[in-house]
């Protein structure tokens, strides 16, 4: 078989963004957790806050610095594998993504040290300061990240000559019309993420019977946004539908798998697509709702892919899935919202076996959420890179032969698999040790040079580690 | 209207950046590099000790002049990281293994000698990576229409190992020096005693650069030998470093040898920039031609022009924290 560069690269390119996004998506909800916990801590000086607020920092710092280590990575993608692209919109997008590691130096350089080492050091409004922009920081951050995605999928502000873009206008380009609807959509992601990772490792805690006051009251503020947060996402995702509809109808056509343009058209709720035969085996679905849904009308028109030629239609199975991986994911997390409010009465939340033990798988799903729309979202503008203006095949390296992106393929997949293995092994292992012993800890603070990881007091290895969680039979509901 | 050269302008911030970051990431890798060789464990860690505060400081540099690459001059941008792909991946690897290494090897026991590997590997890997970039870049790429159409492989030639060998010995020199300023004791005196070899490796290997790259390129060679011009001073500084290089470490002087490695690497890069000057796409594109729109570079100059003095602000404050000498199991408050 030939090997594509094109196919390699567009796998490459999905696997280190997918890898990427994981740790930013969480980072951005925990920052804001962390800066509500602060606020508390300062208003309240209960020291559960305090406790809380520490520990989360420590997780933070974990995910942060993996974040910024598969960040390089991403900065360079688009010279290697996508260079004609590159330099297509680098007027545009390469002040944006400067703009971007901008904010994130920023970031860095002046808060992120104040939040992670000096809460002894700095005076209790200074380092509540310092959370607040740590979590504005990463908004500002994924402003500039999504604003350069967004404008792929809806450009705006440019004009292409001669094969390069050139910016007419820098709001129109940066305010493209899909902005805001994916700006707000992320957001209340990464709030969901943080939120269901916080929610699930404190139902941990509590079912092992670990600092029970501390957890229950994470757990107990966790429930609230998601209460708020869960259902209005399905909000936001069904405003952001129909911008898509309106800007990316083909899009919308294969998160349907609707072939046809035609009126009344169910909401599939299972189908085998067929991109050969253009059709769909094995249909099971809601007559009209999909018509429903999108025009609000039981017989509106749903645009079909037939609209547009067969080469020019995404991969329909990987978006029609997403798509339903997403919305179930999403569903569901709305129903484990609504059982945290239905146990609310005597505080049933924090002593249910079952809804504990539901958390904390729960705590993996907005990331698969999160995963399954962003393919729903790049798989969906395919064969497009910016929509309707150039293909993915015209952006691609031209000097790129199949074997070299094989080789990088495999290799980022193998220091990748070292590396954030390693990463997540030792998340896992300062999850384990927990909130306890937090106040030992800090007596050997002065052993290490400061680095994100120093923030967390957690050896590597499990022997040999003096502040060891205690043991899962302790657990008590 | 074009009220500035913004081409001109933005090729300064680049340069400045790329020095910037030759200077200040080149101690940090040359550290690693060193690393299996020390003395002993306790050493490591000292000298592990020693950048640790830095040495991401030092890498926003790498990701700054990538990014801004991309917003001033795509054209490079969109042409040196396809024809060196392959080493822009082990550099990426490299700098990656020995970033977690930070990260990991302090809080690791057992399985510390898996992280030394990973720094040290990991630094000479990114080092070489750096080298042959820029012997790379002396030979020039082969661009069709804006376009690289070499094959993956072009950048690898006899000349690009012998310059990433050159610049892999001299980040172990500018990193001997840095420990000679930041240590004491055995470690120093151990920095004192490899600095003369790496400095006798450095001369040789810059010396047959310095004759071969004449011969890899007939512009190089016209601006150098055409006339006898003022840009010959630079190779004499160069060569005054090295003496002071020299000097300074026969006298046991602690500060001197690092001040002359950086001043050795500055007239070097120099004598590089002037060399290829005004092309930044050797043998083809000027900087005017490679430049971004001039809205564009205008539009991130205006945020540049707020956070440069931040971050060179920042950084100093960063090195002046962590000012005076580095000891085993001491910390930083």
């Amino acid at each position: 078989m030939e090997l594509d560069p094109l196919f390699l690269s567009r796998i490459q390119f999905a696997f280190v963004v997918s890898f990427h996004a994981i740790f930013p998506v969480f980072t951005i909800g925990l920052a804001s957790y962390i800066a509500v916990l602060e606020g508390l801590a300062f208003k309240t000086r209960n020291q559960v806050w305090v406790k809380l607020s520490a520990f989360w920092t420590k997780v933070f710092a974990v995910v942060f610095g993996m974040g910024v280590v598969s960040g390089i990575v991403m900065s360079f993608q688009f010279g290697t594998n996508w260079s004609n692209f590159a330099q297509a919109s680098a007027n545009f997008l390469g002040p944006i993504l400067s703009y971007e590691v901008i904010t994130a130096f920023f970031l860095e350089a002046a808060f992120l040290g104040v939040l992670l080492f000096g809460r002894d050091k700095v005076p209790p409004g200074v380092h509540l300061f310092a959370a607040l922009m740590v979590a504005l920081g990463t908004f500002i951050s994924s402003f500039w990240i999504l604003s350069a995605n967004s404008w792929m999928q809806t450009p705006a502000g440019t004009e292409l000559r001669d094969g390069v873009f050139y910016v007419t206008s820098w709001s129109e380009a940066i305010f493209n019309p899909s902005f805001w609807y994916r700006f707000t959509h992320m957001g209340l992601a990464s709030f969901l993420t943080g939120g269901f990772v916080v929610a699930g490792v404190s139902a941990w805690y509590l079912l092992n019977g670990r600092e029970m006051e501390a957890n229950r009251k994470a757990l107990s503020m966790c429930l609230w946004l998601l209460l708020i947060i869960a259902p209005a996402q399905l909000v936001v995702g069904d405003f952001h539908g129909l911008n898509t509809l309106e800007h990316q109808p083909t899009k919308v056509a294969a998160m349907e798998g609707n072939w046809e343009t035609s009126r009344n058209v169910p909401l599939l709720l299972f189908a085998i697509p067929d991109q050969e035969n253009q059709t769909n085996h094995f249909e099971i679905g809601i007559p009209g709702l999909a018509s429903l849904i999108l025009t609000h009308e039981w017989d509106g028109e749903v645009p079909g892919l037939d609209a547009v030629p067969a080469e020019e239609q995404p991969p329909v199975a990987i978006v029609f899935w997403s798509f339903r991986v997403m919305v179930a994911l999403g569903m569901l997390m709305i129903l484990f919202a609504l059982a945290g409010l239905l146990l609310r009465p005597g505080g049933r939340y924090a002593r249910n076996t079952w809804f504990l033990q539901g958390l904390r798988f729960m705590s993996i799903a907005p990331f698969f959420a999160v995963l399954a729309g962003w393919f729903v979202t790049e798989v969906g503008r395919a064969p497009w890179l910016v929509q309707g203006l150039m293909t993915q095949a015209e952006a691609v390296t031209p000097s790129l032969s199949g074997g070299m992106a094989l080789f990088t393929l495999i290799g980022y997949i193998v220091v990748y698999a070292l590396v954030f293995s390693a990463g997540v092994y030792y998340l896992m292992r300062v999850l384990y040790v927990g909130l306890e012993d937090q106040q030992e800890e800090n007596e050997h603070d002065a052993e290490r040079p400061k680095r994100p990881f120093s923030a967390a007091h957690v050896p590597f290895e499990i022997d040999g580690n003096r502040h060891q969680g205690k043991p899962t039979s302790q657990g008590g509901h | 209207m074009e009220l500035f050269d913004l081409p001109l302008i933005w090729a300064f911030i680049i340069g400045f950046g790329i020095i910037m970051y030759v200077l200040m990431d080149g101690f940090d890798l040359g550290v690693g590099i060193l690393f299996p060789f020390a003395p002993d464990e306790e050493s490591r860690d000292t000298m592990m000790n020693s950048v640790a505060p830095v040495w991401d400081g030092n890498e926003t540099w790498l990701v700054l002049g990538g990014a801004g690459l991309l917003a001033a001059f795509p054209l490079v941008y969109s042409i040196l990281l396809p024809a060196l792909y392959i080493g822009v991946f082990l550099l990426l690897t490299g700098l990656i293994f020995r970033g977690v290494a930070f990260e990991f090897r302090f809080k690791a026991r057992s399985s510390r000698y898996l992280w030394n590997w990973s720094f040290a590997g990991g630094s000479a890997v990114a080092a070489v990576a750096q080298g042959a970039v820029v012997g790379a870049y002396i030979q020039g790429f082969e661009t069709a229409g804006g376009v690289y159409v070499g094959g993956a492989l072009d950048w690898l030639t006899p000349f690009t190992v012998l310059t990433g060998l050159g610049l892999f010995a001299g980040y172990a020199l500018l990193g001997s020096t840095w420990l000679i300023l930041k240590t004491e004791g055995r470690l120093q005196e151990w920095a004192y005693r490899i600095t003369l070899p790496l400095l006798a490796a450095v001369l040789v290997v810059f010396a047959i650069i310095s004759v071969w790259t004449p011969f890899v390129d007939d512009m190089i060679r016209a601006r150098w030998f055409s006339s006898l011009s003022i840009i010959w001073i630079l190779p004499v500084l160069t060569l005054l470093c090295a003496f002071q290089i020299f000097r300074s470490v026969r006298n046991r002087t602690e500060g001197m040898p690092f001040a002359a490695t950086m001043g050795l690497f500055i007239t070097t890069y120099l004598g590089l920039v002037v060399s290829r000057w005004p092309y930044v796409v050797p043998p083809e594109y000027t900087l005017w031609e490679a430049a971004s729109a001039y809205e564009s570079q205008m539009f991130l100059l205006v945020g540049l022009v707020f956070v440069i003095p931040v971050v060179l602000a920042y950084t100093a404050w960063t090195y002046w924290i962590f000012r005076g000498k580095v000891r085993a199991g001491e910390g930083y408050h």
